[in-house]
């Protein structure tokens, strides 16, 4: 059983850890934590269940239940992860499963926002890198440094160049990624937007 | 980059300020939640000592966990009870107005906003689901949200985000008979693909979108994710408008004569610039039906399985583990599929007008004996009028379950779900791996008056021979 979980606090510079490497395009959010699992009122226990029914379908053999993988922190995918359902439920599964940051070919536009509004970076990095390090049987103990300062991914004998959203970037780095106070200073100026709403004036009856 | 398109118009409106880390900070003018999203966001505003900032521009109502055969309290389930008992404190705590089971107006939330009249155009509308795209058929833009971002909603009003890029796909001609709003939006995304709409908002248009029913544009909306795009619009019409009018809260009186002045005012400009432009004809599309475990692994009705080769090389290792999942042999047809489950309703295909053409296609006909087949209504008005209208006595003596109002078997969250490898003909949006609730359950979607004519002959047909009949 992992030990106690502890989100992720403030700003996140580096994050260091093992790889373990999930194969497969278009892995949709139903997959990373089916529906049924989502008949909770918070997200405490769902790092068990994460990839439930396909870890049941491959009996033991799924990457999530390798006892060689137990420790892993950087997950590495293929293209559009996380498609489907914006259920948070999928990335915060995964962080309490032990996943601190995501290597992929590319992601799903909600899956992403999410990941980053729970403070998991998601990379890019181009396909043929990633199925490098996915096939490269060497690399099945794959330790990598990430440093969010110059977006670069290093190990003993590698180091790559990744791709992250500038504005993600930043958020990171500066500890903003948890939003809602950076979004309150602007308390003022969100007033102001409610009074100048066309709309929010003539459905008045509304309000 | 996109300018003077109606989704730069309304994102320009609602932009509140440009964040440090380069990102816009948006308010959001319609928030929407749900009992399976919203429990954790309520539980950190208690955990930050915040409150909800307008309470009044929030709205709830109970949808994916409620079971469709009984739905007296407590719930049957302890877990579902325990979740809408929640929403219920929280909205009481808040003073959110919630729509609940009895009240008349409690379904899918993306059938009840648009038919109370919540959803309008030149909005900004969030819910924390992906099918909130839904409400783009009325020019407004709308998009899912997670958790967090529901919590920042909650407290703010707004939310961060990157502006999208703007992708116009332009319809041409007319869907022919027989074909519907579903086998359009299906076509697009096996066209373009499950990725591609990853960083765009969609902007449906063409005279084959002015041509659909509001109803048809929210599904085509409603579908946007699938192709990638979490946010799809288009731009509003006197038909847009025409709907919107007189329903419980839509604008009245001086109010009304405001609003439609301010609408008609909201459309892309002729000349705007978009970052990408795609065309169709919409005439040379037929009857649409899922193959494998991706909403764009389509075909028409009377095409055949794509073999591997035939599909682009990023497209194969998901087609190679679609055929071993489904059980399809490549080159093998998808007419005359037998079928165990049909499925009429969801957000994308559960209200009035689907049940209407779905009746259409049962009137004096008989549910296949080896199919169990149900239909759940959008929402309690969906049903309501169905009943005015005789449509579930129809459903009933085909042989048709008639249940009472939620997301049911798209999702599977409550007792309605697949068996075994079940295969379903469904009018939801996903066919994914285990979507209905059963780990190697197979989903085949198509429109809901395919999924009559599937439910009639037991496999998958082509609809438009009892069109012609």
């Amino acid at each position: 059983m992992k030990s106690a979980f502890n989100p992720p606090i403030g700003k996140i510079l580096k994050i260091n850890g093992q790889c373990i490497s999930l194969i497969g395009n278009d892995i949709d959010t139903d997959r990373i934590i089916p529906a049924r699992f989502l008949k909770c009122v918070n997200f405490d226990s769902l790092g068990e269940s994460v990839f439930e029914d396909d870890r049941e379908t491959l009996k033991g053999r799924h990457p999530f239940d390798l006892e060689e993988n137990k420790n892993a922190t950087i997950l590495i995918v293929n293209s559009n992860f996380g498609c489907g359902s914006s259920r948070e439920h999928a990335p915060q599964a995964l962080m309490r499963w032990g996943i601190r940051a995501i290597i992929g070919e590319s992601f799903a536009d909600i899956f992403y926002s999410n990941c980053i509004a729970i403070g998991i970076p998601c990379f890019t990095l181009a396909k043929k890198s990633i199925q490098e390090i996915q096939n490269n049987k060497n690399n099945k103990f794959l330790f990598l440094e990430i440093d969010l300062k110059n977006s670069l991914a290093k190990s003993k004998d590698l180091s790559l160049n990744l791709e992250i959203t500038e504005s993600s970037r930043k958020m990171f780095l500066s500890g903003e990624w948890d939003a809602t106070s950076t979004l309150l200073k602007n308390e003022n100026l969100i007033e102001k937007k409610f009074n100048d709403l066309p709309y929010l004036e003539f459905n008045s009856h509304f309000i | 980059m996109s300018q003077d398109t109606l989704f730069d118009k309304v994102w320009d409106l609602h932009r509140v300020a440009s964040l440090p880390g380069g990102s816009d900070q948006l308010f959001i003018g319609l928030h929407l939640i749900h009992e399976v999203t919203s429990p954790q966001a309520f539980g950190a505003l208690k955990d930050k000592n915040l409150k909800v900032k307008f309470p009044n521009r929030t709205v709830a109502t109970v949808d994916h966990i409620v079971p469709t055969d009984n739905q007296s309290r407590p719930f049957k389930d302890n877990l579902a009870e325990q979740m809408i008992k929640t929403l219920e404190k929280n909205c009481l705590q808040h003073k959110i107005r919630f729509f609940n089971i009895g009240s008349g107006n409690q379904g899918i939330v993306h059938v009840v906003a648009p038919e109370i009249g919540l959803t309008q155009p030149g909005m900004t509308i969030a819910c924390g689901d992906s099918h909130t795209s839904t409400h783009g058929a009325f020019g407004s833009i709308a998009f899912g949200i997670g958790t967090s971002q529901v919590r920042d909603v909650l407290a703010t009003q707004t939310i961060a985000m990157n502006k999208l890029k703007v992708r116009q796909i332009w319809c041409d001609n007319k869907l022919s008979k027989g074909v519907y709003a579903k086998d359009l939006v299906l076509h697009i995304i096996n066209q373009l693909g499950v990725k591609a709409g990853v960083g765009f908002a969609y902007e449906f248009a063409g005279p084959a979108i002015d041509a659909l029913s509001i109803e048809e544009r929210m599904t085509i909306c409603n579908m946007s994710i699938e192709g990638g795009a979490r946010c799809g619009y288009i731009n509003p019409d006197e038909k847009t408008f025409s709907y919107i009018k007189n329903k419980l809260c839509a604008p009245k009186n001086e109010d009304w004569d405001k609003a439609l002045l301010w609408w008609k005012s909201l459309k892309s400009d002729e000349n705007s610039i978009y970052d990408d432009v795609i065309k169709l004809d919409a005439s040379k599309i037929e009857p649409t039906v899922t193959w494998g475990i991706t909403p764009g692994q389509s075909l028409g009705i009377n095409q055949k399985i794509p073999l591997l080769y035939e599909l682009s090389p990023n497209d194969q290792f998901i087609a190679e583990e679609a055929y071993e999942y489904m059980g399809f042999k490549p080159g093998q047809s998808i007419k005359d599929t037998p079928v165990n489950v049909c499925f009429i309703g969801s957000c994308t295909n559960g209200r009035i007008s689907d049940l209407r053409i779905a009746a259409k296609v049962l009137k004096d006909k008989k549910v296949s004996e080896k199919v169990k087949a149900f239909v759940v209504p959008g929402s309690e008005k969906v049903a309501i009028e169905a009943k005015k209208e005789g449509l579930d006595k129809i459903f009933k003596d085909s042989g048709f379950q008639w249940r009472e109002p939620g997301c049911s078997m798209c999702l599977a969250m409550n007792s309605d779900k697949l068996i075994g490898n079940q295969v379903s003909a469904s009018s939801s949006n996903r066919n994914f791996k285990g979507r209905q609730g059963s780990p190697s359950g197979r989903t085949l979607l198509m429109s809901p008056a395919m999924v009559a004519a599937a439910a009639i002959n037991g496999k998958v047909s082509d609809v438009r021979e009892f069109i012609s009949q």
